[in-house]
């Protein structure tokens, strides 16, 4: 099934649109069954970057968008309404991500926006998302200290990823020394802070951890690598942290398997490195190395097997690999479906108090729970890196019993941070501070 | 009464000292049992599924005597060893497809649910200890140092008698160097040892000298007596005012490896930007272009001649120096000649190249990283004194170098050579002397673009291969170029290099992004002084 295209639905039609439309709705009678009219469909609205530094990243999610539309249609749509995906592209261009957003609530009149990647580019559509009241759904993980109405947050907050992965390493690997390496940006840097408070308060000496950035795209490691070698050889079992992004990581884990650093010595636990990012690599010297998701390929239950098989037959490509995000765009879409199901509207307002206590199976076994802060219940996976790019997970030992984590949007080892608390459901507040009984905290 | 009572009491001591005896014979017959079958039930633990089930299995086998416990560990190190959960059956996977029972050796078939046995990381450290304590005595005398290099990593005390009998044993002299350094380590580690024995361990491990050595010294655990632990402090103090000497070597080694590639990436632009002085925004995407051509080569060779797969460098360099000098020429034909004489035209056209470049790589390849793999001949390291080589880098410094040399005497020798020089100098007498002067431009920027596309292939092996590869070296090749000095190839030669090494001393102090801020404000303040760079060209032609 092909999408409509979007000339054939803009609202004041052309005469070359008339006759375009009318030959649709022949081809349509002659094929289908009955022909809709084309304010008929409900649009959604794929706010992804395709070109630039984050297609890298983003286009697949628009893929996977464009896939979970695609089935739901053949189910019947929802609310016997046909689904149309209507895609822009923000061209890895954080303002332009603005004028995206605004161009699809307002011209297009989308019922709801799955988008973003980076932190930066959902701060640039926040505004645009108030102001319009419609809805967004961000499915990668972030470094949390955010709670709006507008914005629904399927990826994991610092509590789903960063912390469960700290607390693996100290307790099963008895790691005492830490490098916290990251991209200079705000999701690292908010991360680490939130990590060296968390390691300080389970006793960690200043001294045994290291906090080091490095630009966009940093090639050349050779510095940094030996100076991950040299602190950890100080008697101490060391790891390291990496929040280091997109395209930094392959020099990274090459330089990381030239200097001979196994991860028996030196594992590296990164928390922005998937099947995707590992596709371009050799992974053969970085097997042992970790990351921690809420969802890797290789879990094998029978609906991640039904999903991976449709996503092959959707791309024609039988090699192409799912990731965590991907996997937060199918929980997101799907929730949002019972939850106009549920409002019997498309009306934003009705479908964002529908949303909390939605509940849908995620891919790995569990089902998760969309909470009153905007954040869903995720389960917490360990993996390490094979030599065949797949991960192999070795926490917990049954992925399929994996304990499900709420999402906390506030961490509760910032100072400041830990007396918020976001409840939009009863306290109708994204902010609000537990000490002084106020909505409108601010995080420092 | 008395002697009625003896009678059952003699019967009685009798029954017993029977009973006792036939007990004891008993439990011998159940130890033997067990140990018989305890083979067996370690080996059937990694049928249980867990990380730490496995773990104690790797201790029981490495210490049962048996002749299979080597082949079970190796098999489960290279991830052979196949375990069935429902019937505890454990099998080995011979390197040559043969299936074995891993309890008894014994021909098998593989059983139908059955998956490989699972490792992690602590696993896998314990594999490493019990191989090296399996392989100490292995007829290989390389096998038997990585043997004892495990050892020294792993310093478990149950060891210590098999490193002693390894070592009286050992004729290798490197070899037993390794198993030495083994015995120290335990020692130092092994709480009861003797006074002496711990002091002489912490002069061997002192007498290493390098970063492992550090960390097993400062790792020792703290009930040393006041001596030992004194000559701990100094031996740990001697190893690092060494290392930091040797650490110096090291900054100044990555150094000439960054310069190389900043003098590998700037080399192109020397030509178009230095020699024909056209801002080419788009010669990043030449280096990409000549990436992309390596990424094809490879993709090609991996499907058909898995074989040639360590030549494909080789192979490429041609390919993409053709590529792309193609694509440089079809730029220069189709919009360059338009615009010499206005650099703001240049820059804005050229920059939109650079773009569309972009996309269309984009949209032919895809977004993602394409994986470019590393020859046999690019992989690994080696240790030059305290420093670690990694051979793609030293490849690469020798690469830049040798591309370097052969511009140089293209320039220099050939009749395109001086044609090149005479047109960029004067470009109406060349034009009056008989030069097809457009020609000569073409074929220029073809030279500078075909050898962007060189770097490529080489930038491929430290770098991701996506779209965005060429913008990542732009804004560095400018500066290079700039530093140097415009149309000087050596100035670009020792900008590279200084530029290089100034960054990489600076980085263990300023960390990596200061110390890029840092290497820009030292250029703006340079330039400031010298607006004509390191080199600058002097002559009639400049000045014009």
């Amino acid at each position: 099934m092909t999408f409509p295209t979007k000339s054939l639905l803009s609202a004041p039609l052309s005469r070359r649109g008339w006759l375009a439309a009318a030959a649709g709705l022949c081809l349509g009678l002659s094929t289908f069954a009955p022909a809709r009219a084309a304010d008929d469909t409900i649009k959604i609205g794929i706010l992804h970057s395709l070109s630039g530094t984050m297609a890298i990243s983003e286009t697949t999610l628009k893929d996977a968008m464009l896939m979970l539309i695609d089935e739901q249609n053949k189910k019947g749509g929802v609310l016997g309404k046909k689904l149309e995906a209507v895609v822009v592209d923000p061209a890895s261009n954080w303002p332009l991500f603005a004028e995206k957003a605004r161009e699809l609530i307002t011209k297009d009149k989308v019922s709801v926006v799955f988008g973003c990647w980076t932190s930066v580019s959902r701060k640039s559509v926040l505004p645009v998302f108030k102001e319009l009241d419609s809805i967004l759904f961000y499915p990668v993980q972030y470094e949390g200290e955010e709670s709006e109405r507008n914005v629904f947050y399927t990826g994991a907050a610092p509590n789903q990823q960063a912390i469960p992965a700290v607390d693996y390493l100290m307790n099963e690997s008895g790691v005492e020394r830490w490098v916290l390496a990251g991209t200079d940006y705000v999701y690292p840097r908010t991360t680490n802070k939130i990590l060296e408070a968390y390691l300080k308060s389970k006793g960690v000496p200043a001294g045994d951890i290291m906090v080091n950035y490095t630009p966009f795209g940093f090639s050349d490691w050779q510095t940094e690598v030996s100076k991950i070698k040299t602190f950890g050889s100080a008697g101490k079992k060391t790891a390291v942290v990496s929040t280091i992004n997109g395209d930094a990581n392959v020099p990274f884990y090459k330089e990381l398997g030239n200097q001979g650093i196994k991860a028996t010595d030196i594992p590296v636990v990164a928390f922005s490195v998937g099947e995707e990012e590992l596709a371009g690599l050799d992974t053969k010297p970085l097997v042992g190395h970790l990351a921690a998701w809420n969802y890797f390929e290789s879990i094998n239950t029978p609906a991640n097997k039904a999903f991976i098989k449709a996503w092959h037959a959707f791309t024609k490509n039988p090699k192409r690999t799912t990731n965590d995000p991907m996997e937060a765009h199918y929980i997101g879409f799907n929730m949002w479906v019972k939850a106009v199901e549920k409002a019997k509207s498309f009306d934003p307002d009705k479908v964002i108090a529908a949303l909390p206590g939605i509940k849908q199976a995620n891919l790995t076994g569990g089902v998760s729970e969309m909470l009153p802060n905007h954040h869903i219940t995720k389960p917490v996976f360990i993996g390490e890196i094979q030599a065949d790019g797949q991960f192999n997970v070795v926490s917990p030992d049954d992925p399929k019993k994996a304990r499900l984590v709420p999402g906390d949007a506030w961490s509760d080892y910032l100072p400041g941070s830990k007396d918020l608390e976001s409840d939009w459901v009863k306290l109708k507040c994204g902010n609000y501070n537990k000490v002084t009984k106020k909505c409108g905290g601010q995080a420092s | 009464m008395i002697p009625r009572l003896a009678v059952p009491l003699r019967v009685l001591s009798r029954a017993l000292s029977l009973l006792a005896a036939i007990g004891l014979a008993a439990m011998i017959a159940t130890a033997t049992a067990a140990r018989a079958g305890s083979f067996a039930d370690a080996v059937a633990l990694f049928a249980a599924g867990s990380f730490s089930d496995s773990a104690d299995a790797v201790s029981q086998i490495e210490t049962s005597g048996n002749p299979l416990a080597l082949p079970i560990v190796n098999a489960l190190h290279d991830g052979r060893l196949y375990a069935d959960e429902a019937s505890k059956t454990v099998v080995i996977k011979q390197p040559d497809g043969k299936v074995i029972n891993a309890a008894t050796g014994a021909p098998a078939a593989m059983p139908a649910d059955a998956g490989v046995v699972r490792l992690n990381n602590k696993l896998r450290r314990r594999i490493a200890a019990a191989l090296g304590s399996l392989t100490l005595l292995a007829a290989d005398p390389e096998t038997r140092i990585q043997a004892a290099r495990a050892v020294y990593k792993s310093h478990d005390a149950a060891a210590l008698p098999l490193v002693e009998a390894a070592l009286r044993k050992e004729t290798n002299a490197a070899a037993k160097n390794a198993l030495g350094d083994a015995r120290a380590a335990i020692l130092l580690f092994k709480p009861d040892a003797a006074e002496a024995d711990k002091l002489d361990a912490i002069a061997t491990i002192g007498a290493r000298g390098d970063q492992e050595a550090l960390a097993l010294l400062s790792s020792i655990p703290g009930n040393l007596s006041p001596a030992a632990a004194k000559s701990a402090q100094s031996a740990m103090q001697a190893i690092k005012s060494r290392l930091a000497l040797w650490s110096m070597v090291q900054d100044a080694w990555y150094g000439l490896s960054l310069g190389s590639v900043l003098l590998l990436a700037a080399i192109g632009l020397a030509i178009t930007f230095g020699v024909m002085g056209v801002i080419n925004m788009a010669h990043g995407e030449m280096v990409m272009i000549g990436a992309y051509t390596t990424f094809v080569v490879q993709d090609i060779i991996r499907a058909r001649y898995p074989a040639m797969f360590d030549y494909s460098l080789l192979i490429a360099l041609p390919l993409a120096f053709l590529v792309a000098g193609l694509i440089g020429i079809l730029i220069e034909r189709s919009v360059i000649r338009f615009l010499y004489g206005r650099p703001l035209e240049t820059l804005l056209a050229t920059w939109g190249l650079s773009l569309i470049l972009q996309q269309a790589v984009r949209t032919a390849f895809g977004p993602n990283n394409r994986e470019v793999g590393n020859p046999s001949w690019m992989s690994g390291a080696f240790d030059l004194g305290h420093i670690s080589i990694t051979y793609n880098r030293l490849w690469i410094l020798c690469f830049a170098l040798a591309t370097f040399a052969v511009l140089l005497a293209v320039l220099r020798f050939t009749r395109f050579g001086l044609e090149m020089r005479a047109v960029t100098q004067n470009r109406r007498m060349a034009a009056a002397m008989g030069i097809a002067t457009s020609r000569v431009d073409a074929l220029t920027f073809g030279l500078g673009s075909g050898i962007a596309g060189i770097a490529g292939v080489a930038l491929s092996q430290i770098d991701n291969v996506s779209p965005n590869l060429g913008q990542s070296y732009i804004i560095d090749s400018f500066m290079v170029v700039v530093f140097g000095g415009v149309g000087n190839l050596w100035g670009t030669l020792v900008g590279a290099f200084s530029l290089g090494i100034a960054n990489k001393f600076l980085e263990p102090f300023a960390g990596a992004v200061l110390g890029k801020i840092a290497i820009l404000v030292l250029i703006i303040l340079f330039i400031q002084k010298r607006p004509r760079g390191l080199f600058a060209l002097k002559g009639r032609a400049v000045e014009a």
